[in-house]
């Protein structure tokens, strides 16, 4: 144990954090800070929140961390992903081949980006990030024109939809039952999708050999080249993965809440905020900063909804004062 | 000795600097300051003071990008925290805050608040370099406008404040077109001088120095970081001053103002007319400043976002340094056409 001091202060909190979860609240505790069922709901909401923004920012994250681009019509690919599956759920009445859709579209757009645009571009961060914005604000217009202005929401697939109970109390009645809190199963499947992807990234970077390349491509792109690998045809594969993760959690964030014009803006600062908070190019910081985003979001929508947006803003100034790579980042 | 007698005094008719400025210079300014006298009141102030005043805002990005190689989306951000306060110190018509001070104080004290707000961004920017200060400005600026949106008590939350007035001034109500026009010319033309002077002052040239190698100017001993966010300090003041402008001349503020797409816009707008130069702000400002006017006209107001992205497009694809670099592409372009020209005289002849 490198530091028993930090140590002891975290196991404290994750008891704290555990007894906030697990026990029944008392009654002074309830007085203070409101019923535990909305601090449960809170949390769960804020984890599965983060399994949203964390499917949008680890694409993010990894086609910065192999080719340096910052993608900043990341949002617009969510949105176009989340439109596709739309239209294809509307015709055919089948979510998973929206899914599926909003994954491919979203993939061979953004492969389509990386041939004609970064290709031309290579190592000019300040135009590909011109040109990107230069696409997102076209795509935004074009999606407007052709969907339209309304919000709209995925109709759920029923196995998935309704409420399961969970095995948190919330209270006990004066008669000795003990009421269960529910949470809508959805939500839960959100978070199940999250952490299947995040757990197929691991294992994609670090026990194939396509991740081995792709590894190698982060640290020494020449060397990667020299050695016979087509880099140009991993970079589309990267890029395609990334655009193909932001247009899958477009169908599925979409069914969660909802899809409307500005939810591209909104689904940018995400990415932006968590992959600065984690560290560029790590999926295991775009983890943890999903994380946090996710819960100070949720947290501060429920207790002070004013000053939401406060608490992310905040949390990126601390990491930046202390980390400037951000928490999971490599020093530069 | 000789070295100053070669060039004489030329009389005292005209005075030195007068003479040193560039005709076209000298064109410009009194085409400027003309304009509004064949220009109807739509045109001097839709299109002759709102360009002016876009063009300052964007004028303090050119300053932090061009001269300190920093990009910030937080420009109009800044802008738009200075038009905020004077709607919240000053009056409005919106019943929320409006504490009312009289404009002298509240101009000049938004402006300040701006640029301070300007050098706190700074020294959070300023940490990293490149994409990562883009993006970390970008954040600041998005989540400014989800703030505003969401407070009530302090920022009116969704609507803002209408009703936003300047001062009038021995009888002349400053929103009118024309002294609206002027005060525009006149907030443009100083800290378009400004930004020149800056720029060759000890501050301007050792913080391009820093642009060009941070590393060796820390080495020789300048405070990098501390330049930057004085650096980031001074735009603000040029920002905020654009801000108190851009609430005057729409009459209100609301966090559409601030929107992503208003950030944008700025952007568009510096990088379409070049940053290389502060007159490039206020080309792209023109040229913005009638698309937005009359592209409604050619091709309705529904895909306007289209045709301003498409031409952003076009040029960060074809011309990096914008209009600046194109005129001076065709200029070099020129040149050599006609040396050549004159070569291949003298070959044949």
């Amino acid at each position: 144990m490198k530091h028993p001091v930090w140590t002891a202060v975290w196991i404290a909190l994750a008891a704290l954090a555990a007894w906030l979860v697990f026990a029944v609240w008392p009654d002074w505790l309830v007085d203070l800070i409101g019923a535990k069922r909305i601090f449960v709901t809170t949390i769960l909401n804020g984890i599965t929140l983060a399994g949203l923004y964390f499917l949008v920012a680890s694409g993010f994250t990894l086609v910065f961390g192999l080719m340096r681009n910052v993608n900043l019509a990341h949002g617009s690919l969510y949105l176009f992903g989340g439109y596709v599956g739309l239209s294809v759920q509307m015709a055919t009445g089948n979510w998973l081949l929206a899914v599926a859709a909003g994954f491919l579209t979203a993939a061979a757009a953004g492969a389509l980006m990386q041939v004609l645009v970064f290709r031309r571009m290579e190592g000019d961060d300040l135009r590909q990030t011109l040109v990107t914005i230069g696409i997102s604000i076209v795509a935004a217009d074009l999606m407007l024109a052709a969907w339209g202005g309304n919000t709209y929401q995925f109709s759920i697939p029923a196995v998935l939809d309704g409420a399961v109970t969970t095995p948190l109390v919330s209270s006990v009645r004066s008669n000795g039952d003990e009421v269960m809190i529910k949470y809508p199963l959805y939500r839960l499947v959100v978070l199940a999708v999250a952490l299947a992807i995040g757990v197929g990234l691991w294992l994609l970077l670090n026990k194939t050999r396509i991740g081995m390349m792709i590894r190698a491509g982060v640290d020494d792109r020449a060397m990667l080249s020299a050695t016979g690998v087509n880099v140009h045809v991993i970079f589309a594969i990267v890029f395609a993965i990334g655009a193909g993760l932001a247009g899958l959690a477009g169908v599925v964030g979409g069914s969660a809440l909802s899809i409307a014009p500005g939810e591209d803006i909104r689904y940018l600062l995400a990415s932006l905020v968590v992959v600065i908070v984690g560290g560029m190019g790590s999926i295991t910081g775009a983890a943890i900063g999903a994380l946090l985003i996710g819960l100070a979001e949720q947290i501060g929508l429920a207790y002070f909804p004013t000053y939401a947006v406060v608490i992310t803003f905040v949390i990126m100034v601390v990491v930046l004062a202390v980390r400037p790579q951000g928490i999971m980042g490599r020093a530069a | 000795m000789t070295a100053i007698d070669a060039n004489p005094p030329r009389g005292q008719a005209v005075p030195d600097w007068l003479g040193q400025a560039h005709p076209a210079t000298l064109l410009t300014a009194v085409f400027l300051l003309l304009y509004p006298a064949f220009a109807s009141s739509f045109f001097t102030f839709q299109i002759g003071a709102n360009a002016l005043l876009m063009g300052t805002i964007a004028l303090s990005l050119m300053m932090l990008a061009g001269y300190g190689g920093m990009v910030s989306f937080a420009q109009l951000t800044v802008a738009g925290i200075a038009g905020y306060c004077v709607a919240i110190f000053g009056t409005n018509g919106s019943g929320v805050m409006g504490l009312g001070w009289p404009w002298w104080i509240t101009v000049p004290f938004s402006i300040l608040v701006a640029a301070v707000c300007s050098a706190l961004i700074g020294a959070l920017a300023v940490r990293t370099a490149g994409i990562y200060m883009i993006m970390i400005t970008l954040a600041i600026a998005t989540a400014f406008f989800y703030f505003v949106r969401q407070n009530y008590e302090i920022f009116n939350g969704f609507n803002g404040f209408h009703g936003v007035a300047p001062p009038t001034l021995f009888g002349i109500y400053l929103r009118d077109p024309l002294p609206f026009y002027y005060l525009c010319l006149a907030v443009a033309a100083f800290f378009y001088f400004a930004v020149l002077y800056a720029a060759r002052s000890t501050f301007g040239l050792s913080l391009q120095a820093i642009r060009d190698n941070p590393r060796r100017m820390q080495a020789l001993g300048f405070h990098v970081a501390a330049h930057r966010i004085f650096a980031f300090f001074l735009a603000g003041l040029i920002a905020g001053t654009g801000g108190v402008l851009l609430v005057w001349f729409n009459g209100q503020i609301s966090p559409g103002t601030v929107s992503v797409a208003g950030v944008v816009d700025v952007l568009v707008i510096a990088v379409v007319g070049g940053m290389r130069k502060p007159i490039g702000p206020f080309l792209g400002a023109v040229l913005f400043v009638l698309v937005k006017n009359f592209a409604i006209d050619l091709i309705g107001a529904d895909r306007f976002n289209t045709i301003i992205g498409l031409t952003f497009l076009a040029v960060v694809l074809f011309s990096p340094d914008g209009l600046l670099g194109l005129w001076e592409r065709f200029k070099a372009a020129n040149v050599t056409a006609s040396s050549r020209s004159i070569l291949g005289r003298g070959g044949t002849g």
